[in-house]
């Protein structure tokens, strides 16, 4: 029988996961990579909320999901653009070479 | 509000209180109009500050007359102005019989004065300065007198000081008068602090600064002990620095670098009476405190001694007047201190009038011989007979001569200070020895003899505006000897009022309840008060005219006492040298200046210190890296979680 606690688990090994990719990556297409990971992770628990409570909650999780997903999927639009642009300037994606707010 | 206070007669004052006010407005508007529109209009402005005062010697008669028409009763006319939390203070005019004495006495000479001076400052530059000054003088003078509380009073206190600080500095790219001025300013400014605190500690205390609650108290009891002290000193403190008491006098002989009709005006009958007003007005204050009483009837004894025995010393005529000022106020505070309020009063009424007279005609003969100083005067009898004529009478009143104004007044206080203090008799019994000795010690000098030429006109000077020629002495014009002739009726006549106590009568009906009983008119002492001052005359005719004794000889034979008083009893050097220089330069300015240089330029220096160390650990973690944010944020949210959990256990 699956509880709430395994889908709980699942879901904060997939947020650390991305965590650490979105950290830990150079790769500016990988740290977008590991933010859809921990996104997902996110809607995995609200689904599995949504799924374990009755009442009005309920259809809440799965409008947060939705939201969620039309989000991302924005935010990856945009970030992978600024990623082609980025790289049509600088010739770079690596992130840790893009430190020009330090001065 | 209105508050009346019926007399004995039960009449109260039946004055309208719009006549109170216009009395200090039409000095005030006077001196709006000339500081904004005329004061280049040197003839405008003289002519619009008379008729101001003018307007308010009349108002200041008719008041006057109502209070005497109602037997001396009492009206208030007190508005709330604002208040500040527990704070309320008013704004209001009180009319009683001293307020309406010193009405009338201050109004008439000032008009006098303002009259006078036409003659005495025509063609200065500063003529419309001048005249706008003066009314702003006369406006706080008489709002002084006027005030309900002592809060409106202490307003118009300052503002005399500020237009005598004006005033003495009038001619102020002269190095003295500008010091001058900068002295008197200071100096009394030690005695207001004394004012202030005392007006602070009964509103902390007692919460009311009106006039008459104030005299409530302390005739109640419920103003007393080291409170009812404190309050009655912290007065004097303020009445010691404005009517040039005896530690504080040292201001008023240097308030003579001021134009002469401003000496006349302010350093002898109305500014400096100011103090002696105030211990007037809170003479239930005072004694009800034998402490205060006490210290009040000493200093003024100190004084009298200090100021008689310095005016004999002087060459300056100006100065041997201003001594003699001092002196006379000391007279004044002495008689406070044998319970003698009306005769204090009273002596301050004679006294305004013939010292008027006296610097008036210093200041005619200064315009006759372009100096003050007697030793280049002399023979000025027979040139100008009228000035001779006034300043001999003017002399006589103050030397207390029957039946002149003098006499009656310091009669009064002798045989106060007879009756309730034989010591302070002593010292006022010699200095009146005293005083008629250097007053015609400078009668001889100035007018008897031969002439010494004066002072030489010097055409090079431009501050110098002299006109006539000084070789050739003359009688001044007509401005300037009328109001020495109405000055010398005053002289004369004033000491006429206390025939049968009228004056007293009147004048103690303006503060209420514990009244003194005045003694009687003695024989005795009065005798013997004239003998005194004739064997001063005596002596000094002896000295002066007909050299039966040589002053050289005195001098040699008294010679430490000579140099003691010729240096002033070393006050104004104990003063310059001891605090002014050690005191104030070397020690608290130095204090001051070294907690400016360490602690408060530290604290700003630390501030900016602390910045830039603190950043240059702190800027390390500023890399640019967004990872590495990241990790600051995740680790953070981390942080917070286990605190939260460790707060909130499962």
């Amino acid at each position: 029988m699956l509880t709430l606690e395994h889908f709980l688990t699942v879901g904060a090994l997939l947020f650390c996961l991305g965590l650490v990719i979105a950290l830990s990556k150079r790769n500016a297409i990988g740290v977008l990579m590991g933010i859809e990971l921990m996104l997902n992770s996110v809607n995995l628990t609200l689904i599995a909320f949504s799924r374990f409570s009755d009442g009005p909650a309920e259809i809440a999780g799965h409008a947060f999901v939705a939201f969620i997903i039309t989000v991302a999927a924005a935010e990856a639009a945009v970030a992978l653009a600024l990623a082609v642009a980025v790289y049509r300037s600088r010739q770079t994606v690596e992130v840790d070479q893009l430190d020009l707010l330090k001065l | 509000m209105i508050q009346l206070f019926a007399a004995a007669t039960g009449e109260v004052p039946g004055i309208s209180e719009v006549v109170l006010w216009a009395i200090i407005l039409c000095p005030l508007a006077a001196f709006a109009a000339i500081t904004l529109y005329v004061r280049h209009l040197p003839k405008i402005a003289g002519y619009l500050s008379i008729l101001a005062i003018g307007v308010s010697f009349v108002l200041s008669l008719i008041a006057l007359v109502d209070v005497l028409g109602a037997g001396g009763g009492i009206a208030i006319y007190s508005h709330d102005w604002f208040r500040a939390g527990p704070l309320e203070l008013a704004l209001g005019v009180r009319i009683d019989g001293l307020t309406a004495v010193m009405l009338v006495v201050v109004s008439s000479v000032s008009l006098l004065v303002q009259v006078y001076s036409q003659g005495y400052m025509e063609g200065d530059p500063g003529y419309g300065r001048y005249y706008a000054y003066m009314s702003l003088f006369i406006t706080a003078m008489l709002g002084l007198v006027l005030a309900d509380n002592l809060f409106m009073l202490f307003i118009f206190w300052e503002l005399v000081g500020l237009s005598s600080y004006l005033l003495i500095g009038f001619w102020f790219h002269k190095p003295s008068a500008a010091s001058a001025a900068k002295k008197a300013f200071i100096v009394t400014r030690i005695g207001d602090l004394g004012l202030l605190a005392a007006i602070l500690l009964i509103w902390t205390r007692h919460d009311t600064l009106a006039i008459h609650e104030i005299h409530d108290l302390a005739l109640t009891g419920a103003l007393a002990g080291t409170t009812l002290t404190l309050f009655g000193l912290g007065l004097f403190a303020g009445a010691v620095g404005k009517s040039a008491q005896f530690p504080l006098h040292v201001w008023l002989p240097d308030a003579m670098e001021g134009p002469t009709p401003v000496s006349a005006l302010i350093h002898a009958a109305t500014m400096v009476a100011a103090g002696v007003y105030l211990m007037a007005r809170f003479f239930p204050v005072i004694e009800a405190s034998p402490d205060a009483l006490n210290v009040v009837g000493w200093i003024g004894a100190a004084t009298v001694a200090v100021g008689a025995s310095l005016a004999l010393v002087q060459t300056d005529l100006k100065r041997v007047l201003a001594y003699s000022t001092i002196s006379q106020l000391g007279y004044m505070m002495l008689a406070l201190g044998v319970f003698g309020y009306a005769v204090a009063v009273f002596h301050l009424f004679t006294h305004a009038f013939f010292k008027a007279l006296l610097f008036l005609g210093s200041g005619s003969v200064n315009h006759a011989t372009n100096t003050f100083d007697m030793r280049l005067m002399g023979g000025l009898r027979t040139v100008m007979p009228i000035t001779f004529w006034t300043f001999l009478i003017g002399t006589l009143s103050l030397s207390g001569i029957f039946p002149l104004a003098g006499f009656w007044s310091k009669d009064e206080i002798l045989l106060e200070a007879w009756v309730n203090n034989k010591g302070l008799y002593a010292v006022a019994a010699i200095a009146s020895f005293v005083t008629a000795l250097y007053m015609f010690r400078a009668i001889f000098l100035t007018f008897f003899g031969t002439y010494k030429g004066g002072e030489p006109v010097d055409h090079e000077d431009e501050d110098s505006h002299f006109h006539g020629d000084p070789a050739h002495p003359h009688e001044s014009s007509w401005v300037m000897t009328v109001p020495l002739l109405i000055l010398t009726a005053g002289a004369i006549a004033a000491g006429w009022w206390a025939w049968g106590k009228e004056f007293h009568h009147f004048v103690e009906a303006a503060v209420p309840g514990g009244l003194h009983k005045a003694p009687d008119f003695s024989y005795w002492i009065a005798i013997t008060s004239s003998l005194i001052a004739v064997a001063g005359i005596g002596t000094a005719w002896a000295i002066y005219h007909r050299g039966l004794v040589s002053s050289a000889e005195i001098r040699k034979v008294a010679f430490p006492l000579v140099a003691l008083l010729e240096n002033k009893f070393f006050l104004d050097d104990l003063y310059e040298r001891a605090f002014a220089v050690q005191a104030f330069q070397r020690g608290w300015n130095r204090l001051v200046e070294v907690f400016d240089t360490t602690a408060v330029d530290g604290a700003v220096n630390g501030v900016g210190w602390v910045g830039t160390q603190s950043s240059r650990v702190l800027r390390h973690a500023q890399t640019g890296q967004v990872q590495l944010y990241g990790v600051g944020i995740a680790a953070g949210v981390f942080i917070v979680a286990i605190i939260v959990f460790i707060a909130n256990p499962l």
